[in-house]
Parts: C-alpha cells; sequence; structure tokens
C-alpha cells in the first residue's frame, strides 16, 4: 500500500466517472455514422447533464423519501463499482473490500433502488418499466455470475485484480470455456445496459420501452444523476468485459508507475474498439419483442453454463 | 496453468464447436437453417478428423474425414435443400416445449452426459479423451431434437446429427473406428436420407402435411 496504488484508486474512479458520459457520446457519434446519420457531438452528453443540472427540480406530490434518495444511490453505487473494477492497474488498496460476486450485488442493489423508485410514485409506466427491469435482471444476474465463474475457475479466485492479473500473465492460448463466456457476457451487457435487441435508448413513451420507463418522473438534478449513472454502468460493464477478456495493457504489481503511462492509453484504445463494436451490434440488429427477453437472456445463460462445463471438461 | 500443445488447444475448441452447434440445431426453427448448421457441424467434424489424421498418423482418417466432407457437407445438404424446394416446408411448427425451455434440458442432458463420461474417459489413453463426454453430449442433444420436434424434417435432422456425434465420440474414443464400419454406417446414412426422402412425399400425399403427429392415430378419422 504506498501512495501510486492510492493514487491510481483515485484516478481509476475520476476518469470512470468523468469519461462515461464521453464514451457514451462516442458511441452514439458510431451508431450514427453507421446509418448514414450527421453524428451529435462526442460532448453532448456532458452539455446534457450540465443543462438538466441547473434546472429546477420538480417531484410529485405523492413521492416518497425513497424517489429523492434513490438518484443518489443509485449514482453512488456506480462509483463505488467503478472502485473496484481494475480498468487500469490490478494494485488497488480498496478492492480487498469486495470480490466480483460483491460487485454483481451492487448492480442489483442499484437496480433495486431504481425499480421501487420507479414504482413509487404509482404511474403505468414506472411500473411497467420496474416490472421489465426485474425480468431482465433476475435472468442477466446468474448469467453473469457464471461468466465471472468461469474466468474464477481459471485463475481460482473470485477477485477481479487476481482473475485480471492471471489471465495478462497466463499463456492462456485457445479457451472455448472462456470464448463461451465472452459471448455470454456481452449478451448481459447488452441487456443490462438497455442496448438494442432489449431495449432501445433512443426512444422516449413508447410502450417497449424499459430503462428510460423508470426515469420519467425524474428530471432536473436527480434526472441528471441517473442518466449519469446509466453512462456509468454501462462504462463499469465494458471495463469488466475488458478485465475479465481483454486484460492487456493494464498495469500489474511488479510494472509500477511506468505501467500506469501505458494502461491509460490501452485503455482509451480498447473503449474507442469497445464503443465502435457496440454501435455495430446495435446497427445491425433490431429490436426484439418484448417476450423474446427472456430467450435472448436464456441463450447467455446457456452460453456461460456451457463456457463453465467444457472448461471443466476440458481441463480434465 | 498447464501449458497444453496447439493442436489440443484446437481440438478442443473443435469439440466445444460442436457441442455448440448442437445446440444451435436445438433452437432453430427454420429448416432451411438447420440443414445449414448440419453443413457446418459436418465440416467441423471433417477438420476435428483431418487434425486427428495428422497428429496421429493414422492413414484411413484421412479417409473418413475427405468422406465426412463429401457425404455431410455436400452431399446431404444438397439433396435435403432439394427436398425442402419441393417439399415447400420452410419452418417447423412450433415444438413441444418452448426454446428455452429446451435449452435448459439441453443443459441438464450436457451436465449427465459429462458426468456418465467421466469414467470412460480416464480408462481411455487417446489424445482426445476428454472430449467424450461433448460427443455423448452431441447424441443426447440430437435425441432430445428428435423428440421435440414434429415435423418429419427436422427430426431426420436429429437423426443426422446424431450420426455425427456417435462418429466424434468413436474418434476420440478410440482415433475411428475400422474402415468398413464407418464406410458401411456413411452408405446407411446416405440410403436413409434417400428412403425418407420417398417417405416424406407418401406422408404429405397422404395426410396433406409432414406432421408426424397424425401417425399417432391408427385410424383417419376419429
Amino acid at each position: 500500500m504506498n501512495a501510486i496504488d492510492w493514487i491510481t484508486q483515485v484516478l481509476e474512479v475520476v476518469v470512470a466517472v468523468a469519461a462515461a458520459p464521453a464514451f457514451l457520446g462516442w458511441l452514439n457519434q458510431c451508431r450514427a455514422w453507421l446509418q448514414n446519420r450527421r453524428a451529435p457531438s462526442l460532448w453532448l452528453p456532458y452539455r446534457n447533464l450540465h443543462k438538466l443540472f441547473h434546472k429546477e427540480a420538480l417531484i410529485a406530490e405523492s413521492a416518497s423519501p425513497l424517489f429523492r434518495i434513490a438518484p443518489y444511490v443509485v449514482f453512488g453505487t456506480m462509483v463505488v463499482a467503478a472502485g473496484i473494477i481494475p480498468s487500469m492497474s490490478t494494485r488497488l488498496p480498496l478492492v480487498g473490500s469486495a470480490d466480483a460476486i460483491a460487485l454483481v450485488g451492487l448492480f442489483a442493489a442499484a437496480r433495486m433502488f431504481m425499480t421501487l423508485a420507479a414504482m413509487d410514485v404509482g404511474t403505468a409506466f414506472g411500473t411497467l418499466g420496474a416490472r421489465r427491469e426485474m425480468m431482465v435482471g433476475f435472468l442477466a444476474e446468474p448469467a453473469l455470475l457464471m461468466v465471472i465463474f468461469v474466468a474464477s475457475q481459471i485463475s481460482s479466485s473470485t477477485a477481479l485484480p487476481v482473475i485480471t492479473d492471471h489471465l495478462a500473465s497466463g499463456h492462456l492460448g485457445l479457451s472455448p470455456g472462456l470464448a463461451f463466456s465472452a459471448v455470454a457476457f456481452i449478451l448481459v451487457l447488452l441487456a443490462e445496459n438497455a442496448r438494442i435487441p432489449v431495449d432501445n435508448p433512443a426512444t422516449h413513451l413508447e410502450l417497449t420501452m424499459i430503462h428510460e420507463a423508470m426515469l420519467l418522473e425524474y428530471s432536473a438534478r436527480h434526472l441528471a444523476l441517473m442518466e449519469w449513472a446509466a453512462q456509468l454502468k454501462l462504462f463499469n460493464y465494458v471495463c469488466i468485459g475488458f478485465a475479465l477478456f481483454l486484460p492487456w495493457g493494464v498495469a500489474r504489481a511488479h510494472i509500477g508507475p511506468i505501467g500506469l503511462a501505458v494502461a491509460i492509453p490501452a485503455l482509451a484504445m480498447k473503449l474507442a474498439v469497445a464503443g465502435a463494436a457496440l454501435a455495430l451490434i446495435e446497427t445491425v440488429s433490431a429490436k426484439m419483442r418484448v417476450m423474446r427477453i427472456p430467450e435472448f437472456l436464456a441463450t447467455a445463460f446457456l452460453f456461460a453454463v456451457l463456457g463453465l462445463l467444457v472448461h471443466v471438461l476440458l481441463k480434465a | 496453468m498447464t501449458h497444453l500443445p496447439l493442436y489440443q488447444q484446437l481440438l478442443d475448441s473443435c469439440a466445444a464447436l460442436l457441442l455448440l452447434l448442437s445446440f444451435a440445431m436445438l433452437s432453430q426453427r427454420r429448416v432451411v437453417a438447420l440443414v445449414n448448421l448440419y453443413a457446418v457441424q459436418g465440416a467441423v467434424l471433417a477438420a476435428t478428423t483431418l487434425l486427428l489424421a495428422w497428429r496421429t498418423g493414422q492413414d484411413h482418417l484421412y479417409v473418413s474425414a475427405a468422406l465426412t466432407l463429401a457425404l455431410k457437407v455436400m452431399l446431404l445438404p444438397w439433396l435435403l435443400h432439394r427436398l425442402i424446394r419441393r417439399l415447400q416446408v420452410h419452418r417447423d411448427t412450433e415444438p413441444l416445449l418452448n426454446v428455452s425451455g429446451t435449452m435448459l434440458v439441453g443443459l441438464v442432458i450436457v451436465v449427465f452426459a459429462f458426468s456418465l463420461a467421466q469414467p470412460i474417459t480416464r480408462l481411455a489413453s487417446t489424445a482426445t479423451r476428454s472430449a467424450i463426454g461433448i460427443a455423448l453430449a452431441v447424441v443426447l442433444l440430437a435425441f432430445l431434437m428428435m423428440i421435440t420436434r414434429r415435423k418429419a424434417v427436422s427430426q431426420v435432422m436429429g437423426f443426422l446429427s446424431m450420426e455425427n456425434g456417435v462418429l466424434f465420440g468413436a474418434m476420440s474414443a478410440s482415433y475411428g473406428m475400422p474402415m468398413i464400419v464407418e464406410l458401411g454406417m456413411a452408405l446407411d446414412v446416405l440410403v436413409a436420407v434417400l428412403v425418407l426422402g420417398v417417405f416424406f412425399f407418401q406422408i404429405r400425399e397422404r395426410f396433406d402435411s409432414l406432421d408426424l403427429h397424425h401417425l399417432e392415430s391408427l385410424k383417419e378419422h376419429q
């Protein structure tokens, strides 16, 4: 535990919070280019947040205190999650406090507060969105856990930095188990972050929406925090993906401060590629009917469990 | 971390791919896509055989690979595509179990097959012995596909996929079967498809549908 480690830890959280809107902006830009539209500015999400923070907050009369505190809780959870994901370095002082399973629990806590707040005001749309969110959540969570279990089987640890450290160091070669779980992870990422085959992030007031339906009652700074938290969640998920499947470039224990100088450009490069890839997936696929979502997530679960089974079988 | 040699990693990946293709066939409703998946499965099987032949230096495996390639990647899919075009079946009816349910049953079957293969794996001494469980799973998944489908064409696809599993199992347990058995099996499959093709036309002429559900009753009018 030296000063460098703590600086890295703080830097990681700050970068995650600051870069999350830019990542969404980049994703939207790529999507617009792929669809032959004029791309919005990369800074649009920041301007949006700025605008929302300067508006007057209106809250429904029937809202309870839960409705007020939910945005802060959700945002706080995502910031904590950003602290325990090794996006730049595997030597983080805070990660000892929570492993990957606790990370999944953190996401679940955020989801719970979000859905409770959505149901709190008692509008039809909020309740509808909350129920759908829970339907996606209860199917996506086991799949995510299975994905993490494959990686922890390989590195015999559930702590994300240890997994990343092990995967980055080992000459792993072709691992069918890890490849299957990577596919499962991409499906879970799309479902959890309300991306296109499951939910359309670009529409409001449509009967098919999930995530947006929960935010309809929020305004001003509360809405800004909720949106920022959603961007941070996407950023966190992408970073978990890097930690599990693309751990190259992360500063590892024996590399020291110089590693950090390599890690930051590496992270930026990986984020740029991941944003473009996500935009491509969203462009080539069409939104599913809501009743098809369990099938989609069952496929994710199937991939993850198959990955685990194949890994266990072929290792023997 | 154990360092497996490259060919071992490739063989393992091929085995995993075969299992994945079995699941893809299980979830596929469109008959044309089913035939294409079958062709891909055949191609992966041929590639595995070729890899194994090169690795072990067993000459008869080259013949087996060529046979798989010619029969399962080219001839049979072509025959089946022609059959589907002429019978005008494109989509299976809703199966007995919905897709997610079938997948979960499939997962249980895979666990069962893997645990069943464990003692066999310990006895075998081939490089591919860990893939015996996968071969068994492919066979059982093909069974499941035949059970949950109603249309005759999909059931035949299940039968053919099962034969792929058997061949893969023989290969991973003992580097393939004697040439004469393999040739016999290839001929069997070919004849089966030809005969079943004739059957399809007969069934359709009789019942105006390829739904095998009609064959379950003894009388025509109930």
